[in-house]
């Protein structure tokens, strides 16, 4: 069992086998983590396309049908294929290491959600080459569009959803298992790093929210294919139902997408204040508020399509009590902030403008969550600007970070600091360009999903545009950049590798070894 | 918390990337399949892979079990594995139900025009009247569903044509031939011999356990027998099919995948009860077993809330 990992230099077939029979959970996080990035780029080709052709009003490089299948296999790419498998790809290699583990609790199990995915995505993306073209209903697959008038290729995605489920679900019971199960002596619940926490956190969200999305496309697939009537009134179904099976998935999903960002960033402010995080008990507490009420909000989505005034005005409410465990956290950052010395390395100039830029998504969103406002604000650009800002602002750049930060204790080699700084403050311009205008049009009423506009939106959209490719070129050098690090980084030796870092995985030697705390550290 | 200073973790394994493929074959040959006029091939094809690669896993399991591989610790991930593994199989039924409900009491009322909680206030909403007099003029909010909004509006044209008959309470008269009612006997009694049987292995009486492992997976057959036999009545008989609007559409959902989940429970229970036959398990380490009755526990809860919701009050 103590072999260690094969190398090129074994020979290319046992490279291969290394990575495709592996159960070791450093390995089976590279491949979640460069899958991710892999489905990032795809992603971002397809939004590079929907920006190209907005650049300027009228119809220039694709035809609007191909527009609508850009922006719902964008949508679907980098929710389901970037960013929720680079935050399992970050669990994958730290909370063994976090909690003092050899490895995750059920290694095979792991290597299987991992490997389902490139075939989930296969699926998904082939279908952009079948007659018919590929899903064009939107991320959020609404019925009776996904049902009576989809392409036939909607099929492939529905079975492309339930095989990534499959491995979400098999992915988070092996997280819970490890937290519950794995951790070293001493290492008391309270104990455990918050990146753990909100981890943990997260999988109880996805054992219990994704077996709900798998039932919605299963009942869009009985519709299709088998005549039931689940989202049609003709036989007593109704299409709003979708949405409500939807959005309670779909609501837990965007804390699913954001709690592990919390963690992440949870890590790093502390290390570069050089001051442990305020208020770490009530962090948990805030995480696990977070994660309940995000059952209960769902219908804050559905606020114009007709519901009664109760449930309207319960949903507002509801949602708009989010903001207070939300609060507590970002208060907790900035306290945590507050007279530390700090540094502002990548990783940590990230998390600044991770901390800003989600707080800026989240006052968008209470915004949105006031009903009466939002029959203005729904489906326009100010609901895409919202959830970039949380999204791409949050849990991207929370991502972008925790790769800065924990590769030189994956790869033993640090990477340039001047090119991350350089990424970063192209990332944050480009992003704010791209997505800032997007509010103003949103405000001044240009609806989301059109392959066209009218001639008042022209500014704010060419400029978005320029945002976009901006924001774009950033990823390329972040590319470059670990690239480079991996094969030609200088070396780090030191265990802790930032000064401030606390926690086991900087206790380990850098490079972490291929098998670690194969016995329990004592955790006092 | 760790209770060990060892940990077993596995080889590299081949089993994982077979299974993933098996799992893509499989999605993709089933969106093959169900496009008009598609083979089931690619489907078959991923449905052996499958089979074989689940056979060979658990084969391997159950032989590091027997060879004293898998500790306590190890144990225990799997308990925590299954138990998980059987609340995500409850969240998935509970979206079932819940859009029985929603259907049911929300906008079944929305469709006959009236108000959907008549006791909280009974003036039906401007829309809910709309809905009525102008999309589905002359239907009346019912449950079972027996004359489908379309009927109600369009006639004869309609596309979605109600059932002609439900599976509601026959009337005391006939209550003996109403299968679910046997049905409700049968899962509930296969819980009392699963626990029977649980009790006899834990007290190492192996002859008692197989006799009574053996009653449980019989009574999960019988079970599953008459299962089809209403649905062959349904489809034959009573004119109650998928296609009959959302009554038909909730009962053989909800009932189809309560069946699925049986006959998983009782393939499961099937193979524990041959593992005991050759003699595996002992009174203090049976987790194959445990783990298989405690999903045949949850599939018998999920019959109850069925046949409470989509029998009795109906
Ligand atoms: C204080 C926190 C938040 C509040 C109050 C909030 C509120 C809302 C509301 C009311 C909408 C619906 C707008 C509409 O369609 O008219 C919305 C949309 C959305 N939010 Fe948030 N949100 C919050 C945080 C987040 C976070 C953290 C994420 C993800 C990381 C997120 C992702 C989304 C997405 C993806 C949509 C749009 C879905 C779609 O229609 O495509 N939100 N938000
Ligand atoms: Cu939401």
């Amino acid at each position: 069992m103590a072999h260690g990992p094969a190398t090129m230099a074994d020979g290319w077939i046992k490279y291969a086998s290394r990575w495709l029979f592996t159960t070791n959970h450093k390995d089976i996080g590279t491949l979640y983590l460069w899958f991710s990035f892999a489905m990032f780029i795809l992603g971002g080709a397809f939004a590079m396309i929907i920006r190209a052709e907005l650049f300027q009003p009228g119809m220039q490089l694709i035809n609007p049908e191909f527009f609508n299948q850009m922006t719902t296999m964008h949508g679907l790419v980098m929710v389901f294929g970037a960013i929720m498998p680079a935050f399992v790809g970050l669990a994958n290699w730290l909370i063994p290491m976090m909690i003092g583990a050899p490895d995750m609790a059920l290694p095979r199990m792991n290597n299987l959600s991992f490997w389902i995915l490139p075939f989930a995505f296969a699926i998904l993306v082939s279908t952009l080459f079948m007659e018919g073209g590929g899903p064009n209903f939107g991320w959020t697959f609404y019925a009776p569009l996904s049902t009576t008038y989809a392409p036939d290729t909607v099929n492939y995605f529905i079975f492309g959803v339930h095989i990534m489920g499959a491995s979400s679900i098999m992915g988070s019971i092996n997280i819970i298992a490890t937290v519950m199960n794995m951790r070293a002596p001493g290492m008391t619940y309270m104990k455990m790093p918050l990146f753990v926490w909100t981890w943990v956190i997260t999988a109880f969200l996805l054992v219990a929210v994704m077996p709900v999305l798998a039932g919605a496309v299963t009942m869009m697939l009985m519709d299709i294919n088998f005549g039931t009537s689940f989202f049609n009134a003709a036989g007593g179904g109704d299409p709003v139902l979708f949405q409500h099976v939807f959005w309670f998935f779909g609501h837990p999903e965007v804390y699913i997408i954001i709690l592990p960002a919390f963690g992440v960033v949870s890590q790093i402010i502390p290390t570069f204040s050089r001051k442990p995080l305020f208020g770490y008990s009530s962090m948990v507490y805030a995480t696990a508020s977070i994660a309940f009420m995000s059952f209960i909000v769902w219908a804050h989505h559905m606020f114009t399509v007709g519901m009664p005034i109760a449930g309207e005005l319960y949903f507002m409410y509801a949602t708009l009590l989010i903001a207070v465990p939300t609060g507590v956290k970002v208060f907790n950052w900035i306290t945590t902030m507050y007279k530390g010395s700090l540094t502002f390395e990548t990783p940590m100039l990230f998390s600044i403008a991770f901390v800003i830029l989600f707080t800026f998504g989240g006052f968008t969103g209470l915004m949105l969550s006031i009903a009466a406002a939002d029959m203005q604000y729904h489906d326009t650009y100010f609901v895409v600007a919202h959830f970039h800002y949380v999204m791409v602002a949050g849990a991207v750049f929370s991502g972008t970070a925790a790769v800065y930060y924990w590769l030189p204790k994956w790869c033993g080699k640090m990477y340039n600091e001047t090119m991350g700084k350089v990424q970063f403050w192209i990332a944050f311009i480009g992003f704010n360009i791209t997505f800032m205008p997007q509010h103003f049009l949103g405000l001044a009423g240009m609806p989301r999903r059109y392959a066209d506009y009218g001639l008042q939106f022209a500014d704010w959209n060419m400029l978005s545009s320029v945002g976009a490719f901006m924001y774009g070129a950033a990823q390329i050098l972040f590319l470059f950049n670990v690239v480079r690090t991996i094969t030609h980084g200088k070396p780090v030796e030191d265990p802790q590798v930032w000064e401030g870092a606390e926690g086991l995985e900087w206790t380990l030697p850098t490079p972490a070894p291929y098998h670690t705390f194969e016995t329990p550290p004592e955790v006092k | 918390m760790s209770t060990e200073n060892s940990y077993y973790v596995p080889e590299q394994s081949k089993l994982p990337i077979i299974a993933a493929t098996g799992m893509g074959t499989l999605a993709f040959g089933a969106a093959t399949w169900v496009i008009d006029g598609g083979s089931p091939y690619i489907f078959l094809g991923g449905l052996l892979i499958m089979a074989l690669v689940m056979y060979r896993w658990w084969s391997l399991v159950i032989d590091e079990n027997m060879r004293g591989l898998a500790n306590q610790q190890l144990k225990q991930s799997y308990v925590l594995g299954m138990l998980w593994f059987i609340f995500s199989e409850v969240m998935f039924f509970a979206v079932f139900f819940g859009a029985l409900f929603y259907v049911r009491v929300l906008v079944n009322s929305w469709l006959g025009g009236e108000a959907a909680v008549g006791w909280f206030d009974d003036t039906p909403t401007g829309t809910a009247v709309a809905n009525n007099e102008i999309l589905w003029p002359g239907y009346e909010s019912q449950w079972p569903v027996m004359e489908t909004p379309d009927q109600a509006a369009n006639g004869d044209a309609a596309q979605f044509k109600g059932p002609e008959q439900n599976m509601n309470f026959p009337g005391w008269g006939r209550i003996l031939h109403w299968l679910p009612l046997w049905n409700t006997v049968i899962l509930l009694t296969s819980s009392v011999t699963v626990h029977i049987a649980h009790t006899a292995l834990k007290n190492d009486n192996r002859k008692k356990f197989n006799t009574w492992l053996g009653i449980t997976v019989a009574l999960g057959i019988i079970f599953l027998f008459l299962q089809a036999e209403e649905y062959i009545e349904a489809y034959q008989h009573m004119g109650l099919t998928l296609e009959t609007g959302i009554y038909g559409t909730t009962f053989f959902l909800l009932t189809g995948f309560h069946g699925a989940h049986v006959t998983l429970g009782t393939m499961m229970l099937l193979i524990q009860w041959l593992r005991g036959l050759k003699g595996h398990f002992s009174h203090d380490d049976q987790f194959g077993f445990e783990a298989a009755s405690w999903y045949w526990h949850f599939v018998d809860v999920v019959w109850l809330g069925l046949f409470i919701f989509v029998y009795v009050l109906a």
